[in-house]
This record gives structure tokens, C-alpha cells and sequence, in this order.
């Protein structure tokens, strides 16, 4: 495939007894927007972090962006400052001594390289994404001080201001409440779509998927277990099998979560 | 007021310690309050009095001792700490008890008498030679430049290190360099200090430090403040009032963290953050 810009072949990574990946092949097309759903334990983080360089292969071909990753291929700081990562989200520290314009900023600092400071330019990058995601009002106040879904916000402007051309989203929504959860979940496909990027978002929670997804890969136990259009994968069969849930349960909570 | 305590060479070196490790101290214990490793930091300045006291016996120099102690410490438990395999706490607390267990060891096989030892274990500021004060100048120099140098790496890094690396810093390398300068100025700091009051003096300012401001540029230099103003505090109570001038510095350190507490503006933090956005916003 000409096209690809993500091209795994056969990707195996353990962590001591556990394999995370057992033997995963995907291609993922430039400007792609891919949802990766599956239980907890899947395998989905461990293919993000192989797609940034910092999952260790056991085994397999990974080519990022037309670089081969791993096998003492260099450290990978240089691809992942072109590959935007937005991790779970965590707990900041309230008295953590960095505001919000800083954290963003800091997602310029691998593009800048060593000995240089910020400069204007950098600054009206920052101020751009802060203003894209939203967050404007609070640019000068304390990370720590912002609620989940903020800091959230925050996140994705700063994985934003790497001027990434792969965005990876780790659970990005995960532990927000409903309102939160929908306004990043619009505003990243917005994103997507308006900065040609390529997306990879992962989920374990289908309420938490964007509606419009080109492509949905489910995994289960390291393997990709099946994958196709949003219309093809979501069926109630498929989830029931792939959480391990009887189907008439399934079809009640996603029923329910329509009505919510 | 009595001004005989600048007239006096070792008077003149101790301040001069006590700036310079005032500094040295102050700017790694910001490294340790934001990375949450305090325990860290004591394992390693235990491991260089172990080292220490190793020269001691063994008879070469207790400063190469305790470098290479502190930075063995530091390579066992740095990455337990990175990779989050074990409890830190638990490793850095076994490591820890044998580091002070060793060192008793190393006391106990010492012939004759034991009084250098006590020196490296109380520390004593006012016997200063004038090459510990050129290793402490070299090292305070080396740790502000450092810092200037690659502040965005290191603000990076300390805030989250799996953040600084997705975004293609090397932030296990800076990770490694602080642990390494923590080691460098444990060693510088040891013989004045002391093996088992270092560590206050690299916890307590930055700590202090750590509740008053919300800038990481304010509290290295907040941090930088407190730890000169506590040496000095402390050398001149020392002097006056005839104590052990580590003793005096740690205490000093101290109040200062207490102080610092009682007027912190982030006490109020919880409830700040209660308060709805729009009343927060001016």
C-alpha cells in the first residue's frame, strides 16, 4: 500500500510474562481516523506506544511516517516529535508549579531542540491552540487547578502545538463526565478534519468513540480480532463476543446509553 | 553587634560553604519536591556516607567513596523509580537500611580512632579546606549552568516524564543527569554538611520553595534563597551561641519549611478549586 503512512507487520511486545501484542498487522492510511475498541488488557495502549517509539518490539516490522521503528533504529525522539500523544488522563498535583500556556508550550520543545528557548512564534502557536481547544480563559492559571476535562483540553493543545502529522489519543475522554466526554469527542474529530491529520483513537468505552470513525479495529488479548466500517463492527454480536457478554445484555445498556 | 565572626579565616571559608552549598543543596531539592522522590535523595546521601566511611577504612579519599556510593545508589533505585516495577518506597527503604548499615560496619572495622568519621557523619562547616571549597564551587557552578541551560527539558521532565518523552525529549537521560548531580552534590556537600543532615538541606528550601510559588523559574530561585539564607542563619547561630553549626542549619531549614506553610497561598487550594470558573476568573 502506497498510501499508508502506519504499517505494522506482526508486532509482538511483553512486559516480563505478559504479551501485550501478540503478532498485530495494520496499515493505517494517511488522514485516516481509526477507532481501536476493546477490554481492558487488549493490547490498544501498547500499540499506541509502539506507534511513538516507546513500546519496545519483541518482534516485527513497525514503519512510521517512512521510519522504521526499533531494533537499535536510533532512540526515537526524532518521530515523536511528529506523532502528537495524548495520554489517559492523570492526576495532576494542585501545587504543580507550571500554568497552563507553559504545558502546552512544552509541546513545542522537541520541534525546537536543545539550547533554544521559546520564542514569539512559538508563543502564538500556543496561544492559537489554546484558543482552538478553547481554553483561552485559563491560559495563565495553575495545571493542576483545571478539572478533568480541562486538563484534557490542555493535552490535546499541547500534543496540537507539536504540529504533529499522526495524532494517538489514549482514552482521552475516560473518567469525564457525559458533557465533557462529547465536547472532546467533537472537538477532536473537528481537529482531525480541519489539520489532515492521521488519528488513531483508542477506547474501551463505545460511548466514548467519535461518531464518525472511517474505520473501527476491535482487539481482544493482543490480537486485532476483527475490523471494517462502524457499521460492520459495533453489532451486537460482535461486541458480545468481544467483551464476553450474553447479547441480549448487550443490546439493553446500548439501548440504554441511547436513551441517556 | 559583634562583626569578629568575617575576621576569621575559617569564618570566611564557612560562609563561603555555606553559600555555595546553599545553593548547590537547594537547586537539586527542587528536582526531588517536583519529582516526588525525596526518598530518593536520603537513600542516596546515605550511600555516600556508606562510601564515605568505606575510604575511611579502606584508606583512600572518603570523597571518591562516597561519589561512587551515591551514584551506585542512584543506578539501583533510578530505575526502579522509572520503570515503576517495584514500590519505590519499599526498594529505596531496604536500600536505605543497608546503606546505614554499612556504614556502621565500615565504622566498626576502622582501626584506631573514629573521630573523622563522626566529622563526615555531623559534618562540620568550620573545618573547611580550601579544595573542598573549590569542588563545592565547581559543583554549584556546574548544577546553575546545567539548569539554565536545558530548562525547558528539565521543567519538561520533572511535570511528566512520559509526556516529555512523546513530545522527543530525552527525558531518561535527563532523568540520569539529575540523579547524577544529586550524587555530585551529596559528595561536595558531605564533609561541611554532613551524612546524615545533607539531606534537610536539599529538601527543606525547595520544599519551602514548593508552597509559595506557582512559577518553576520563582521557585528554583525562591529555593536558591532559603538555602543560602538557611547556611548563613545557621553559621551565625552557630558561632554565637557556640552549637554544632550542621545542627543549627537543618533547624534553621526547617523553619523556614514552617514559615513557608503557614503563609503558603496553596493552602487554599481545595477550596479554590471548588469555587466555580466563573467566580475564579478576574
Amino acid at each position: 500500500m502506497s498510501d499508508s503512512i502506519i504499517s505494522i507487520k506482526d508486532a509482538v511486545v511483553s512486559y516480563r510474562e505478559d504479551v501485550a501484542l501478540r503478532g498485530v498487522s495494520l496499515e493505517v492510511n494517511s488522514g485516516e481516523f481509526v477507532g481501536i475498541v476493546g477490554p481492558n488488557g487488549a493490547g490498544k495502549t501498547t500499540i499506541l506506544t509502539v506507534l511513538n517509539g516507546i513500546g519496545k518490539l519483541r518482534h516485527g516490522r513497525v514503519r512510521v511516517l517512512g521510519q522504521l521503528i526499533g531494533n537499535g533504529n536510533g532512540n526515537g525522539h526524532s518521530l515523536r516529535k511528529r506523532v502528537g500523544y495524548v495520554a489517559q488522563a492523570q492526576n495532576i498535583d494542585p501545587r504543580m508549579p507550571v500554568n497552563v500556556r507553559e504545558v502546552v508550550m512544552m509541546g513545542r520543545y522537541g520541534a525546537m531542540g536543545i539550547f533554544r528557548r521559546p520564542g514569539k512564534a512559538d508563543w502564538k502557536i500556543v496561544d492559537e491552540m489554546l484558543d482552538l481547544v478553547g481554553m483561552t480563559h485559563l491560559s495563565s492559571r495553575p495545571i493542576g487547578h483545571l478539572s478533568g476535562g480541562e486538563q484534557q483540553r490542555v493535552a490535546i493543545a499541547r500534543c496540537l502545538a507539536q504540529k504533529p502529522e499522526i495524532l494517538l489519543l489514549d482514552e482521552p475522554t475516560a473518567s469525564l463526565d457525559w458533557r465533557a466526554k462529547s465536547d472532546i469527542l467533537e472537538l477532536v474529530r473537528l481537529i482531525h478534519d480541519t489539520r489532515g491529520l492521521t488519528s488513531l483513537f483508542v477506547t474501551h468505552d463505545l460511548s466514548a468513540l467519535p461518531v464518525a470513525c472511517d474505520r473501527i479495529v476491535l482487539m481482544k488479548e493482543g490480537l486485532i480480532w476483527s475490523q471494517g466500517t462502524t457499521v460492520t463492527q459495533l453489532t451486537d454480536e460482535k461486541l458480545s463476543a468481544l467483551y464476553d457478554i450474553p447479547i441480549d445484555i448487550v443490546r439493553r445498556r446500548r439501548e440504554q446509553e441511547i436513551t441517556a | 553587634m559583634d562583626f569578629s565572626i568575617f575576621g576569621y579565616q575559617f569564618m570566611q571559608n564557612a560562609i563561603l560553604t555555606g553559600v555555595l552549598g546553599g545553593i548547590a543543596c537547594s537547586v537539586i531539592g527542587v528536582f526531588v519536591v517536583l519529582m516526588h522522590m525525596p526518598f530518593i535523595g536520603v537513600c542516596m546521601s546515605h550511600a555516600a556516607f556508606a562510601g564515605a566511611m568505606l575510604g575511611l577504612w579502606l584508606g583512600f579519599d572518603p570523597l571518591i567513596g562516597a561519589f561512587v556510593m551515591s551514584l551506585l545508589a542512584a543506578a539501583i533505585v533510578g530505575p526502579l523509580a522509572d520503570r515503576g516495577e517495584l514500590n519505590p518506597e519499599t526498594s529505596v527503604g531496604v536500600i536505605f537500611s543497608l546503606m546505614l548499615g554499612l556504614s556502621f560496619l565500615f565504622i566498626g572495622l576502622m582501626p584506631g580512632t573514629k573521630s573523622t568519621a563522626l566529622e563526615i557523619l555531623w559534618g562540620s562547616i568550620l573545618t573547611n579546606t580550601r579544595g573542598d571549597i573549590i569542588l563545592l564551587a565547581i559543583v554549584a557552578v556546574v548544577i546553575v549552568a546545567l539548569v539554565l541551560l536545558f530548562f525547558k527539558e528539565i521543567q519538561a521532565t520533572v511535570f511528566n516524564r512520559d509526556m516529555a518523552l512523546s513530545v522527543g525529549i530525552p527525558a531518561t537521560i535527563i532523568l540520569y543527569g539529575i540523579l547524577f548531580l544529586t550524587g555530585a552534590t551529596i559528595t561536595a556537600t558531605l564533609r561541611s554538611i554532613g551524612g546524615i543532615l545533607i539531606f534537610s538541606l536539599i529538601l527543606n528550601p525547595a520544599a519551602a520553595a514548593y508552597q509559595l510559588t506557582y512559577s518553576m523559574k520563582k521557585m528554583f530561585l525562591l529555593s536558591a534563597l532559603f538555602g543560602v539564607l538557611s547556611s548563613l542563619v545557621g553559621l551565625f547561630l552557630s558561632y554565637y551561641f557556640n552549637l554544632p553549626s550542621g545542627a543549627t542549619i537543618v533547624v534553621t531549614s526547617s523553619l523556614i519549611f514552617l514559615a513557608a506553610v503557614v503563609f503558603s497561598p496553596k493552602r487554599k487550594v481545595k477550596r479554590w478549586q471548588q469555587k466555580p470558573v466563573q467566580e475564579t476568573i478576574t
